[in-house]
């Protein structure tokens, strides 16, 4: 099912929560709306489903406008952050609510509940009670429900937010398996950009009630088209910097950008892996501390020229960590970077790459 | 090993010694008195309690309590859905309002009934010219034992209303759940035990209560008496034994009640920790 969001407005009280979000998801994608929390993703997703009345704005799902329609008019699947799940019930008939308030034949429910049992990995648990249930488990019975009466478009809201990490990464990885095979079109909202990176075709992130940008984890990775999405998207150091011609310079290192104003004030960012370090007693900073996080090494000095914190990381066996250890002076080139004027906040992008 | 239930010294074996004499007084006496005198007189209380009038004034009393159960119930659940669920334009103040006949003494309840339905009342000539009697009528007592009865379930599902929230039945209709079906197959089977626990503390409010249905019903001997007005007048009448077995009656009543309240109290903080 494609989806059409227009002009999209709600607030709360006095807080615009969304702030004229329009976009188009096209059927069969998986898309993942990311952003801080608080942001107005969420609220974006309820008013698809139905659960949220926009202010002002149009939702279309396959061409036809559902602004007049119910939640439960829709047909669409919706995952809840904390579940859901009907407490009362076992988890077949949790799984088989969507079809028996439609009336559907029992033996037919029976199937298909015993279809999803198998596919979500349930099998044996139909007549558990939710509460007997692990987090991940509960979460697969709230996808099983929301899949049963097969919904053109599936929204999951912070779908792995309540589950610990290591089932996260199981379940993340099964929700890429079940959208290629079932091939819905699905939205899910996150906070989290590794998740977002690793199973969506498309990400469109959000902040502050406003859609920063959209496209592929790639575009978004290497184009990132405003400081927010910059600064947000991967491990990133933001430093001071003066624009000289086609350089900045953050004190005695500099950095190749074009398209800002000579002698302008510059944030410049700069992605921890897009930067080299190595022991020259000369060089501009000092390093503070060394922190081994499994396969990489993660390596945290201090500028002296320019006061600011600034971090890189290796893999563990990298050349370039020779020699490398607290307190030693170290020289620093930035290998790609990007800058925006400081007094420009979140504004357009004016910096490019080198 | 030493006991563990070592006797209270010092302070604690005042205060210990206090809340004894305490609830020996207000609580144990004076149930134990009951016990004991109707004990005592056994044939006089059987043939006392066996009299139409005693039967009139129970059978009241019960289809008060009945009604005010199916009453209140319906209305109650209806209620606290309008309450908790809903926002609009002085709903702070209906929630307010809802615990009025707590806070009113049941005396001042009967008189503005008086004040509504009787002789010289504000609805009397509509009353009249259909036919009704309602005050010092049995439709009074009815009336009377509804209103003060009124909070108890609805306060009891609303607070179970706003404990479990309002995602489950978001659920229900992003799964194509009429509002109907929401409510009967999720809403329904979660407020239960709130309806269970409302229920026991209104039939415990009807069965108890003497003060509006005096003032409003007059307590007439088979028409309007209840079963506490019937105690009332029995004293007043010098059948001591006729009025302390009716009153022991309703306690044991009342007691059966709390045990239902206390078994259903339990089973919902055993629910809990639910989903």
């Amino acid at each position: 099912m494609g989806i059409r969001v227009e002009n999209l407005v709600k607030s709360f009280g006095r807080t615009r929560v969304v702030d004229d979000v329009s976009f188009e998801i096209r059927p069969g994608e998986l898309v993942a709306l990311l952003g801080p929390s608080g942001g107005g993703k969420s609220t974006v997703l309820r008013m698809i489903a139905g659960l949220e009345a926009a202010d002002s704005g149009q939702v279309w799902l396959d061409g036809e406008r559902v602004d007049h329609l119910h939640a439960r008019e829709r047909q669409v699947g919706f995952v809840f952050q904390h579940y859901a799940l009907f407490r009362h019930m076992s988890v077949a008939e949790n799984i088989a609510f969507g079809l028996s308030v439609r009336d559907v034949p029992r033996a037919e429910q029976r199937e298909r509940v015993d279809t999803l049992l198998e596919v979500m990995g349930l099998r044996g648990l139909g007549d558990r009670a939710p509460a007997q249930l692990s987090g991940g488990q509960r979460q697969r019975v709230a996808l099983a429900r929301a899949l049963a009466p097969r919904p053109k478009l599936l929204l999951l809201d912070e779908p792995f937010g309540a589950v610990d990490a290591k089932v996260r990464e199981e379940l993340r990885r099964w929700l890429r398996k079940l959208h290629d095979e079932v091939h819905t079109t699905s939205i899910f909202v996150t906070h989290d950009q590794e998740e977002a990176f690793a199973i969506a075709d498309r990400v469109l992130i959000i902040s502050a009630g406003r859609l920063e940008q959209e496209g592929s984890p790639v575009q978004i990775l290497d184009d990132p088209a405003t400081e927010f999405v910059a600064r947000f998207v991967g491990d990133v150091n933001v430093l001071p910097g003066r624009v000289s011609g086609d350089q900045v310079h953050i004190g005695r290192v500099s950095a190749t950008v074009s398209g800002l104003p000579d002698g302008a004030d510059a944030h410049v960012v700069v992605r921890s892996y897009d930067l080299k370090f190595w022991r020259e007693d000369a060089g501009p900073g000092t390093v503070k501390r060394v922190t081994t996080i499994g396969d990489r090494v993660r390596v945290e000095a201090w500028l002296d020229d320019v006061q600011a914190p600034i971090f890189a990381q290796f893999p563990r066996r990298s050349s370039l960590l020779t020699g490398i250890e607290v307190g030693c002076r170290i020289a620093i080139e930035i290998a790609h970077a990007r800058a925006w004027p400081v007094a420009d906040g979140d504004a357009r992008r004016l910096g490019g790459a080198a | 090993m030493r006991s563990v239930r070592r006797r209270p010294r010092g302070a604690a074996a005042v205060v210990f010694g206090g809340v004894a004499v305490w609830l020996t007084v207000l609580l144990l006496l004076p149930l134990g008195a009951l016990v004991v005198t109707v004990a005592g007189s056994a044939q006089d209380v059987l043939t006392q309690l066996t009299t139409q009038q005693a039967f009139d004034a129970l059978a009241l009393s019960l289809t008060a309590a009945i009604v005010s159960i199916v009453g209140n119930g319906v209305f109650g659940v209806a209620g606290a859905l309008v309450i908790v669920r809903q926002r609009f334009f002085g709903r702070s103040l209906l929630d307010a309002a809802v615990d009025v006949p707590l806070a009113l003494s049941p005396v001042i309840t009967g008189l503005g009934f008086l004040l509504v339905f009787g002789r010289s009342g504000l609805l009397h000539p509509i009353l009249d010219a259909l036919g009704i009697t309602v005050v010092f009528a049995w439709p009074s007592v009815l009336l009377a034992t509804l209103f003060v009865t009124l909070p108890f379930t609805l306060r009891e599902v609303a607070l179970v209303l706003e404990e479990i929230g309002d995602t489950e039945e978001q659920a229900a209709a992003t799964l194509g759940a009429s509002a109907w079906q929401t409510f009967w197959r999720v809403t329904f089977p979660n407020i239960r035990n709130g309806l269970v626990i409302g229920t026991t503390l209104t039939t415990a409010r009807a069965l108890g209560e003497f003060g509006a249905v005096l003032v409003v019903g007059g307590s007439i001997a088979s028409r309007t008496e209840t079963a506490t007005t019937f105690i009332h007048a029995a004293i007043e009448e010098r059948h001591e034994a006729a009025a302390y077995g009716m009153a022991l009656l309703l306690a044991a009543a009342a007691i059966a009640l709390l045990w239902v309240l206390q078994r259903d109290r339990s089973a919902i903080t055993t629910q809990k920790g639910g989903v």
